[in-house]
Order: C-alpha cells, then sequence, then structure tokens
C-alpha cells in the first residue's frame, strides 16, 4: 500500500515540477495576489477628490478649506460658481464630494458653539456648511461624515481645546488600523482555497481526460491509495505558499507574525487538507478540466465575499452566516488570523479546528466512495 | 461450440468465457448478447469495423464496466467479485497511450513497477529486461511524449506486460503505428504467447486478424462469426467472383442493386463480387451483367470473410 502511495507521489512530483506553467503559477499566485491587495485594498478612504462651492469668500471660507485639507482625508481639486455646476460634476465622477459654504458664513461661524465657546448649543445654531456627497460608496460617504463634527478651534487661531471623549479606546493588535494587517492572513486562506481545490480537481480530471486513469484503474491500485498520493504533493505546494505570503507580508508589508510556528503549522495544514478533499470532491463530479474549473470558481467566490475576508462576518445576515459557516475557508479565515496577530495557539480555536478536521474526515470517505473503478 | 483447428482439442483450458454479455448504454446496446469461448495460450481478434463495441467488450472482459447482462469467466473463475484480484493476472493496453508524456521512459516503467508492489531489486531487473526486450534501452531518459508512435507502443506493451500477466487485452494496439513496426510488434506477442499468454486483441486491420489463432467478427455488438481465419474462410457464406475488363465501375453499380449481390468492390484492375451461396451458378450469374468480360472464381480472402458477415453494406 506504501509503496504504491509513495510511487505515486513521487510521479506527481516530477510532474509538477516538469510543468513549468504550474510551477510558476504556484509562487507566483501568491506573489502578485499579495503585491496587488496588500497595496490596494484599503477601506480606510483618503485624498477623496471634493470641489468647493464658496458663496462667502472670506478668509475664514479659505482657512476652512486650508484646515480640512490639513486632515488628509479630502483634496480640493476645483471650485465651482454654483451648486448646479457642482452636481454635474459629480455626477460625472469628477468629484466625489461638494463642500458648499454659504454667504452668511461669518454669521453662521459665529453662532457656532464649536467655533465661539460663549455661544451655548441652542436650537438656533445653524451649520456653518453643507456637504454634498456622492453616497453611492459607503466607505466614502463615512469618510466625509467623519468631517461632520470637525473642530472649529484653528479656523481662528485660538489653541484647541478638546473635549475629554466619554470613552476612551484601545486598538490591540492593529494600533495604527492599516487594513493590510487583517489582509495579509486573510489572503493565506483565500489564496489556498484557490490553488488548493484547482490543483486536485483539475490533478484527477486530467488523468482521466489523457486516458492515463483507464491503464491506472486496471491495476491493483486502489482508490483510497491514488488519492492520497496524488494530493499529498500538495499540501507541500500550500504550506510553500503560506511561507510566500506570511513572509512576504512581513518584510514588505510589516505584518507582524505574533503566534507560535506550531498552531501556524497544525492550522495551516488542517485547512490545506480541507481545501484538496474539496477539491478531490469536485474531481468526482466534473468530467472535464473546464468543468472543474467552473465549480472551484463556484466556492472561491463565495469563499472571498462570505468568508469574513473582505466584511466582517458578524455584519451578514443569518443566512448568509450559515453559508459561510459551511466553508472552509470561513474556519480557517478565523483561525489564521486569530493566530497571527493575537498570538492564539490553535488549542484555544478548538471549535474551527475540529471542524476541519471532520470535514477532512467526511470529506475524504464521500470522495472515495464516489470514486468509482469502472468506467462508468 | 466453436472449432478452432488444430489448437483445440476436447480438455482445453479456457482463459475467458462469456455467456450472453450484453452492455447497454441508455437505449444503445453496445454489446449484444455475446458468447465467447477462448482458449488458453491463444491469439484471440476481434475484427470489426470503428463503433462496433469491441472497445466496449474488453472494458466488459477486464471488468471495467459491469455488463447489463451475462456472465464472464475468466482463468475459471467467475469475473464478477474478483475484479480486484484479476488486476494482478490480467494485463491491459488502452487504444489511446495512457501513460506519462512527461516522464521519461525508464519512469514510467519504475512508476508501474511500483504500482505492482515490485521490490526494488526486482523492479531494477524487470525493467532492464523490458528496455532491452523492446528496444528501449536508447530512448530509457526520453520523455515518453516526445517518442514516435511505434516506441510509444512498445512502451504501452512493457508497461502492461510488466508484472507477466496471464491474460493480456490490446486495444487496437497498432493503429497508429506503420506496417514495419506493426510486424515486430506482433512478433512480440507470438513470444509472449509462446510463454503462455493468452492475448486477445481488438483490430479492424485484415493482415492482423489473419496473423490470429482465432478471431470474432462483430458488427454493431452482435457476433457474426467466429472460428480460425482457415475456419472462416472455408465457411464463407458466399462465393467470390473477380472480374476483370474496362468500366468496372459502371458494371458495379448494375450489380450492387441485385439482391443476390453482397458486395461488389474494386481492386486494382479487378472487381471483387461477392455472390450469395444461394446462387448455384455464380459464373452463369454474373455473364448475365459484365458482356464478355472476364470472370472467375477465386479463394475467399479474410475480408470478403468480413464483408461477407457484416453485411458488406459498409463497404464501398
Amino acid at each position: 500500500m506504501w509503496t504504491r502511495i509513495y510511487a505515486i507521489f513521487i510521479k506527481e512530483l516530477k510532474q509538477l515540477s516538469r510543468d513549468r506553467m504550474t510551477f510558476a503559477m504556484i509562487l507566483m499566485i501568491p506573489l502578485v495576489q499579495l503585491m496587488l491587495f496588500g497595496y490596494a485594498i484599503n477601506t480606510d478612504a483618503r485624498h477623496i477628490p471634493v470641489a468647493l462651492v464658496d458663496f462667502s469668500q472670506t478668509s475664514q471660507s479659505r482657512a476652512i478649506e486650508q484646515a480640512i485639507t490639513a486632515t488628509q482625508s479630502v483634496n480640493f481639486v476645483a471650485r465651482y460658481n454654483s451648486i448646479e455646476e457642482a452636481e454635474q460634476a459629480i455626477i460625472q465622477g469628477k468629484i466625489k464630494a461638494v463642500l458648499y459654504l454659504p454667504s452668511d458664513l461669518t454669521r453662521r461661524l459665529f453662532d457656532h458653539s464649536l467655533y465661539n465657546h460663549q455661544q451655548i448649543n441652542s436650537s438656533m445654531t445653524r451649520p456653518i456648511g453643507q456637504w454634498i456627497v456622492d453616497g453611492s460608496d459607503t466607505v466614502i460617504s463615512s469618510a466625509i461624515r467623519g468631517l461632520r463634527n470637525m473642530p472649529l478651534d484653528e479656523i481662528s487661531n485660538r489653541p484647541i481645546i478638546q473635549k475629554a471623549p466619554s470613552f476612551a479606546v484601545v486598538q490591540y493588535f492593529n494600533p495604527e488600523q492599516r487594513t493590510v494587517v487583517n489582509i495579509v492572513p486573510g489572503l493565506v486562506a483565500v489564496i489556498l482555497t484557490m490553488t488548493m481545490i484547482l490543483f486536485t480537481s483539475s490533478a484527477i480530471v486530467r488523468e482521466q481526460e489523457q486516458g492515463n486513469m483507464e491503464f491506472l484503474i486496471t491495476t491493483p491500485v486502489r482508490p483510497i491509495e491514488l488519492m492520497v498520493g496524488k494530493i499529498t504533493p500538495y499540501v507541500f505546494v500550500g504550506l510553500i505558499q503560506v511561507v510566500i505570503i506570511l513572509s512576504v507580508g512581513f518584510w514588505v508589508f510589516s505584518v507582524p507574525i505574533h503566534g507560535g510556528i506550531l498552531s501556524l503549522l497544525v492550522g495551516s495544514i488542517l485547512f490545506i487538507a480541507a481545501s484538496l478533499t474539496l477539491g478531490l470532491m469536485i474531481s468526482t463530479i466534473a468530467k472535464t478540466q473546464l468543468q472543474a474549473m467552473q465549480m472551484t470558481i463556484f466556492i472561491l467566490l463565495p469563499s472571498i465575499l462570505l468568508s469574513g475576508f473582505m466584511f466582517p462576518y458578524e455584519a451578514m445576515p443569518i443566512v448568509a452566516q450559515w453559508i459561510a459557516e459551511a466553508l472552509p475557508a470561513t474556519h480557517f479565515m478565523r483561525i489564521i488570523r486569530a493566530i497571527v496577530l493575537r498570538d492564539a495557539s490553535i488549542l484555544i480555536l478548538e471549535y474551527d479546528a475540529i471542524w476541519l478536521g471532520v470535514f477532512v474526515f467526511v470529506g475524504l470517505i464521500i470522495a472515495s466512495l464516489r470514486f468509482n473503478k469502472t468506467l462508468e | 461450440m466453436s472449432n478452432y483447428g488444430n489448437i483445440v482439442s476436447e480438455t482445453v483450458e479456457h482463459a475467458i468465457q462469456a455467456k450472453g454479455l450484453s452492455k447497454r448504454f441508455g437505449d444503445k446496446l453496445a454489446v449484444n448478447k455475446l458468447d465467447l469461448n477462448i482458449p488458453k495460450g491463444s491469439i484471440y481478434g476481434f475484427l470489426g469495423p470503428n463503433g462496433c463495441g469491441k472497445s466496449t467488450s474488453i472494458r466488459l472482459l477486464t471488468g471495467l464496466l459491469t455488463p447489463t447482462e451475462g456472465d464472464v469467466t475468466i482463468l475459471g473463475k467467475p469475473l464478477l467479485g474478483n475484479e480486484e484480484l484479476f488486476k494482478k493476472r490480467i494485463g491491459y493496453m488502452t487504444q489511446k497511450f495512457s501513460l506519462y508524456d512527461t516522464l521519461t521512459v525508464e519512469e514510467n516503467l519504475n512508476f508501474v513497477g511500483s504500482i505492482y508492489s515490485f521490490s526494488r531489486q526486482r523492479k531494477k531487473v524487470r525493467v532492464q529486461e523490458l528496455l532491452h526486450l523492446y528496444g528501449l534501452e536508447q530512448q530509457k531518459n526520453q520523455f515518453a511524449g516526445s517518442m514516435s508512435g511505434g516506441q510509444k507502443q512498445r512502451l504501452a506493451l512493457a508497461c502492461a506486460t510488466l508484472h507477466s500477466p496471464e491474460l493480456l487485452f490490446l486495444d487496437e494496439p497498432t493503429s497508429a503505428v506503420d506496417p514495419q513496426n506493426r510486424r515486430e510488434f506482433w512478433e512480440r506477442l507470438f513470444d509472449l504467447c509462446d510463454v503462455g499468454t493468452t492475448i486477445l486483441v481488438s483490430t479492424h486491420y485484415m493482415d492482423e486478424a489473419e496473423r490470429c489463432h482465432a478471431l470474432a467478427i462483430l458488427e454493431q455488438g452482435k457476433k457474426r462469426a467466429d472460428g480460425s481465419p482457415q475456419t472462416l474462410m472455408d465457411a464463407m457464406p458466399a462465393h467470390v467472383v473477380e472480374v476483370s475488363g474496362d468500366k468496372l465501375r459502371e458494371l458495379k453499380h448494375t450489380l450492387i442493386i441485385n439482391s443476390n449481390v453482397l458486395s461488389a468492390a474494386q481492386i486494382g484492375a479487378h472487381l471483387r463480387v461477392l455472390v450469395k451461396h444461394c446462387v448455384q451458378d455464380p459464373l452463369t450469374f454474373i455473364a448475365k451483367f459484365s458482356n464478355n468480360r472476364k470472370a472467375l472464381i477465386v479463394r475467399p480472402s479474410l475480408e470478403d470473410v468480413f464483408v461477407a458477415c457484416t453485411g458488406g453494406r459498409n463497404v464501398d
């Protein structure tokens, strides 16, 4: 039994190392994706292009413009003389928002409690200006909403009197609030989902398509030997990808790796095994490599969108959470983020770890039962 | 019971026996009530046009497909339920090259050796032996994908016979091979036969079929005739008349519509006409159409048998 598994394992490794394209993809997929996502995905919007419609034309209005620019949230890229022109620019997509400063700006400023501290907050107090925002993108509109209670002391060159906050917030694990810290461990889950499922599903289907299977099934090889022998090389491929992603994350994006190597290894192997099992199950259904590819994408998309990689799991409706719970990627997303960012041990993540283990066990049984040693 | 000429005696042991073997795919009957008795140590051929059920029959006999109906007995034991047991005793060479293009010749052989659980030492000896026997020593480090059709064929045969099977199935083994290689390939098959291997080979080449000890002519999943090539030729259910002269094409068209003519095919300068046995005097029968062209009764060839058995309708 072991000689046969070993023979298939060695054969698969040799084929893999001679298939330059696949070999390159194993290394390039994590590298390119990491560079793209690491730099590109950023949920705190900065330097949003906006325009100014200034009807007051006073030193105060210029001071307000400077104070807002200093926050780096927005860039004033244009000025318009009417609200209509500015709205047209929003429709065209040139700008995302307009700051409208009315002609009675000075009067409003003086009435405002944040500017004039003698002024008590009365019901007569009016805002000093208005933001008109393209609200279709929630990230951008929430960035502009962040300017709603901007202190106005700076405008009068007075020292800033900041009220004591009601609560102090201490941000553990990602004090600088950099998105990439959360993205990099998540990418491990996404890239492994993609490569592991695709490689295994097409590896078995390829043998069928190229006619190798017809010969193999007349030999004494058992289905379980064939499957174990074929997927074991990809466990190593998966581990290599984990190492690539985490080390590039560490060196290029300064994403700290707090967790222990052992926990990381156990967690990764559990997920790699689960993804490979999923690939095997696909390979027992798919007849061609194209079908295997389509089914992989069918699994991959929810794994990216529902697993908590892009949007918080807790924010999803309950039905979507059930679907997410059925995906191995969701469980690994929790495991890898906990280990890498929060120095958790795999032992305290037992719910997700056991779930993945059970998935592998049940999946292998299903795949072996479905894999027929006949041609029907 | 078929008669296989001199190789068959009453006490013959059978390598393969099939009774009423049928396989249905959807509403198509790919194999229809096939009866086979193949004695040990013989080369048995399946002759038939493409799509006649040769490959399906072989897959049924190797256990790759389960029959819809009928029983198969291999080497004295029922196939059903013993498929895994037989995998060590049978070899199968598929129609399509089924080894790994990105592995070298030697790696392919070593892989197959390991699959059959050969020890390291035994594998080494056997692989060297096969490389030598099939003339692949020069190519042993060449990728299988870059070899010629003939070399691939020899490699496939080496892999299929690595574990010295008692029973060897070859599905159209020489369809991608030139005549020279084909002759050599058959030499190897006779070598295997000499050491007691039973070989079942499917083909659509007449010259190959003629080399078999016995063969079955298949058409649309049905066995039309079986026996040794000589028996089949002797038992031809038609007269073969060769007509020579000019405008044979025209003559052919007038003959082919006659219900007593099974087929008329132009071969070189002759028109080879198969006339049904019920016609008492085929020469007089032909003379009515042939306008004093020269006509002769000739010995039937295997091709004539094939055409007569398959009704001749798919032969031009």
